[in-house]
């Protein structure tokens, strides 16, 4: 029996409206509890520190197929970023797609507990499982791409989503997933045969069905399965000049979807959604559009997408997109996972200050961020790595939270990307409460995580403590320092146990592999005609498909009720 | 002047990119002795492996007599001064080097002058693969600066040039100018085959013979003389291939007529 107690730090907690209130916080077992005898529990002293539920993260890139593929095909970016091993943690490499290992290390040392890998072909959901296996630190889930899977296709043409949803709740099961990832509708099965979709009504080639239709279908069939976390879309036309009104097309499409006032989709990296103008060379911020409809709207949630000046690598189940990056920029690139299912495609990228089309990139999503005015609906993100490697996070909470610290970036920037930028104009600065939404509770509700991201009795103990006294601290000033307390945690708690002390790891653990086991009335029955497509179109038979409960180490399964 | 003598024959690579004029300057010859250096996994003092002479000349700043095959890294970096080395040198020679001349009286090893961006290397024997080619997967390849090579080069040489000048006086191995986008490369005798693959501009001038053409290479003209920097211009005549078409290219790639007859019958109908 394990016992500690956190004294006297500021706690931030918003899902429990708790703001920079001095409290204690008391743990027992790896849960929150409301006390804990005072003789036995090992003591925390907070006094003066910030006290943070620890941090989710809602969509980054870190395992599979493709994170493999891009470690692969570059080399030079680990061999400016090699790890050591120490006592306690093992070697490995940087830097824009992290080990496995130190991808866990460099998140656990800002204070993160939970994160979401939102892209899975499921023909590599083997693949991936056992990279998830090999990340420390962290509680993780993986969602199956399934916008373009033949399956939610036929279904979804005949008109058909009650068998859609049993498909679904069947393909979580089998890949153990946790939500629906949908990337470019239709795009990717047209990329099979080189083409692409270039709106929301556009018919995807042999399956007669529309980006509309997929969409909204499967956002219905979400619903009929109650799943904790809506469909997580990448939108059509993602990165192209004037791609705005498809994103806001699409969201009037969602608007006929029942909703009940709450989110019934995620749309994500939205800063790659919100170009205006109609070339490259006139492309500017549509912030003030999307963020006008987000403004007035409560069915969507979003996250940032936020570029960092840095060389990435960028992947994504986005084929027809990393081509295009690959027309322009002349890298090496690779498409891979082109088959039944999905499509993908890596490509180095270096975002520089000096581009003007990379600079106001940079703009649109903090435009986006401060524009947006309910910090529920948006969340921090970098979609690690395409628009730049997680562990810059720390730089985009100073960019939020100070306009000094912005300011100063965007002084360095293309000047014409200056002259465009909306950041003058923005006076807001979050507060360390709208950015423990932004970084963890908001992602927490979107995900539909109950023990995570608060710290209410009975929570998970994730708990992030951070350097920063908010009464001596002005971090809109200060905001190097600020970020420099965001970079190492002086402690992050998981699961009860303290595995980072000032920015070090001190121990190693492993975390959850979450998934959902979703209960349908009637379960899908994998008759003949199901294994005779895996049989003619697949790479794997059916009987070498599914993800058996021993691939994944510590898994917890949440069981769901569907209405179907 | 500092001498360096090896005190024994390496069994394992020598890490010692504290061999640079930058470090050395204004340090003792003891300060000198203590610098870490890595030998395989085992960190050492350049002393201990290192015999370490201080001498009145002012150049060059280094010298290296004897077999320095395994020492890697000697002038990694470097901005100014002179290193002179007596016999064999290691992997990554002057990488990245931004000023200054190393001289090599024997052999070079792989990666000399990789991702260089100014400065000179005169080397007196054969230089192996990866002749100023950026690490593998990088595209930052030598930027500016010059490398001669008395002997041959091996293969993947001159990758992702961008600028400065390389002047082989020997042959030069497969894929030679992979990807050059700019810069100068002049071979005096053969260049192995794929020849230019993938170079988006730049200069490639063969004066001897080669393996064969990559089909994406289109013959544009013939010229006389073909100028290679300030002080040389190398005799032709010369094909004028533009290419590689297969990425757009607009690189030209000189190649000997006299020394290639075999072209003749496929190239000069479209002249």
């Amino acid at each position: 029996m394990t016992e500690l107690l956190i004294k006297n730090g500021f706690v931030f907690d918003p899902l429990n409206g708790i703001n920079g209130e001095k409290m204690d916080i008391a743990i027992k077992d790896g849960k929150i509890v409301a006390s804990v005898s005072d003789q036995n529990a090992k003591k925390i002293d907070a006094t003066g520190l910030t006290v943070m539920p620890g941090a989710v993260d809602v969509h980054t890139h870190i395992a599979g197929g493709e994170v493999n593929t891009g470690r692969m095909i570059r080399p030079e970016d680990h061999v400016k970023d090699v790890v050591r091993k120490t006592a306690i943690t093992r070697s490995g490499t940087g830097y824009s797609i992290p080990s496995t290992f130190v991808t866990g290390y460099r998140y656990s040392k800002m204070g993160y507990t939970t994160v979401m890998n939102p892209s899975m072909a499921p023909l590599g959901a083997k693949h991936t499982h056992e990279e998830l296996n090999d990340i420390p630190l962290l509680d993780k889930a993986t969602f199956p791409l399934l916008g373009d899977w033949w399956f939610v296709l036929e279904n979804l043409q005949k008109g058909d989503l009650e068998g859609c949803a049993r498909h679904v709740a069947w393909i979580m099961e089998t890949t153990k997933g946790y939500a629906i990832k949908i990337v470019n509708p239709g795009g990717l099965e047209s990329w099979g045969f080189g083409r692409n979709v270039h709106s929301i009504d556009d018919v995807v080639p042999n399956f007669d069905i529309t980006p509309r239709e997929i969409v909204c279908g499967l956002a219905k069939v979400n619903k009929m399965l109650n799943l904790p976390h809506t469909i997580h879309l990448h939108t059509n036309n993602l990165g192209i000049p004037g791609n705005y009104v498809t994103t806001l097309e699409t969201m009037k499409a969602l608007e006929s979807v029942p909703n009940d006032g709450k989110p019934i989709c995620h749309i994500t990296h939205v800063q790659f959604s919100s170009f205006a103008g109609d070339n490259w060379g006139n492309m500017k911020s549509a912030a003030e559009e999307i963020s006008r409809y987000i403004n007035n709207h409560n069915h969507m949630t979003f996250d940032m997408g936020q570029i960092i000046f840095t060389d990435t690598t960028t992947m994504t189940a986005d084929g027809p997109f990393e081509f295009t990056l690959y027309q322009l920029s002349g890298h090496k690139w690779v498409n891979s996972d082109v088959e039944t299912e999905t499509s993908g495609g890596i490509i180095p990228m270096h975002y520089k200050r000096k581009s003007a089309v990379n600079a106001t990139q940079w703009s649109i999503g903090l435009e986006l961020a401060l524009l947006v005015k309910d910090p529920w609906k948006i969340f921090m993100t970098t979609d690690h790595p395409n628009a730049g490697p997680f562990f810059a996070y720390p730089k985009i909470i100073a960019w939020l939270t100070s306009k000094k610290a912005r300011m100063a970036t965007l002084a360095k920037c293309h000047k014409k990307a200056q002259k465009k930028s909306l950041l003058p104009s923005i006076n807001r600065e979050l507060s360390l409460y709208e950015l423990a939404i932004m970084t963890r509770a908001g992602q927490s509700k979107a995900l539909g995580l109950k023990g995570k991201g608060h710290l209410g009795v009975g929570a998970d103990a994730d708990v992030a403590i951070y350097n920063i006294n908010p009464e001596t601290l002005d971090i809109t000033q200060k905001y190097k320092t600020a970020r420099k307390a965001f970079d190492s945690a002086a402690y992050t708690i998981k699961d009860g146990k303290i595995v980072v002390k000032d920015g070090e790891v001190v121990q190693n653990v492993d975390g959850r592999t979450m998934w959902l086991d979703v209960k349908t009335r009637e379960q899908l029955k994998v008759d003949e005609e199901m294994k005779r497509k895996f049989k003619e179109y697949w790479t794997v038979e059916y009987e070498n498909y599914p993800v058996f409960d021993h691939y994944v180490k510590v898994p917890e399964a949440i069981t769901v009720k569907a209405d179907v | 002047m500092i001498v360096l003598t090896p005190l024994r024959k390496f069994q394992f690579p020598v890490h010692a990119e504290c061999i640079n004029p930058d470090v050395f300057q204004g340090k003792s010859a003891k300060e000198i002795a203590s610098l870490p250096v890595w030998e395989g996994n085992k960190k050492k003092k350049l002393a201990d492996l290192f015999k370490i002479e201080e001498t009145p000349a002012e150049t060059p700043d280094i010298t290296i007599n004897g077999d320095a095959t395994e020492v890697r890294r000697v002038g990694q970096g470097m901005k100014q001064g002179e290193i002179v080395i007596n016999g064999n040198a290691g992997m990554h020679l002057g990488e990245k080097m931004a000023g200054g001349k190393i001289t090599v009286n024997g052999n070079a090893n792989g990666w000399t002058g990789s991702s260089m961006k100014n400065g000179l290397i005169e080397i007196h024997g054969d230089a192996s693969d990866y002749l100023a080619s950026p690490y593998r997967g990088s595209t930052a390849g030598m930027r500016g600066g010059k490398i001669v090579v008395d002997g041959n080069v091996g293969s993947d040489s001159g990758c992702y040039l961008r600028g400065g000048v390389i002047m082989v006086k020997g042959n030069a191995g497969p894929f030679l100018g992979f990807h050059i986008s700019k810069g100068v490369i002049y071979v005096a005798q053969s260049a192995g085959n794929r020849l230019g693959a993938s170079m988006t501009g730049g200069k490639i001038v063969v004066s001897g013979s080669v393996d064969e053409l990559m089909p994406t290479f289109t013959v544009n003209a013939v010229k006389k003389k073909v100028k290679i920097d300030d002080t040389f211009k190398a005799e032709g005549p010369f094909y004028v291939f533009l290419g590689d078409l297969a990425e757009h290219g607009n690189g030209k790639l000189f190649v000997s007529q006299p020394s290639n007859p075999q072209l003749s019958p496929i190239y000069d109908k479209y002249l």
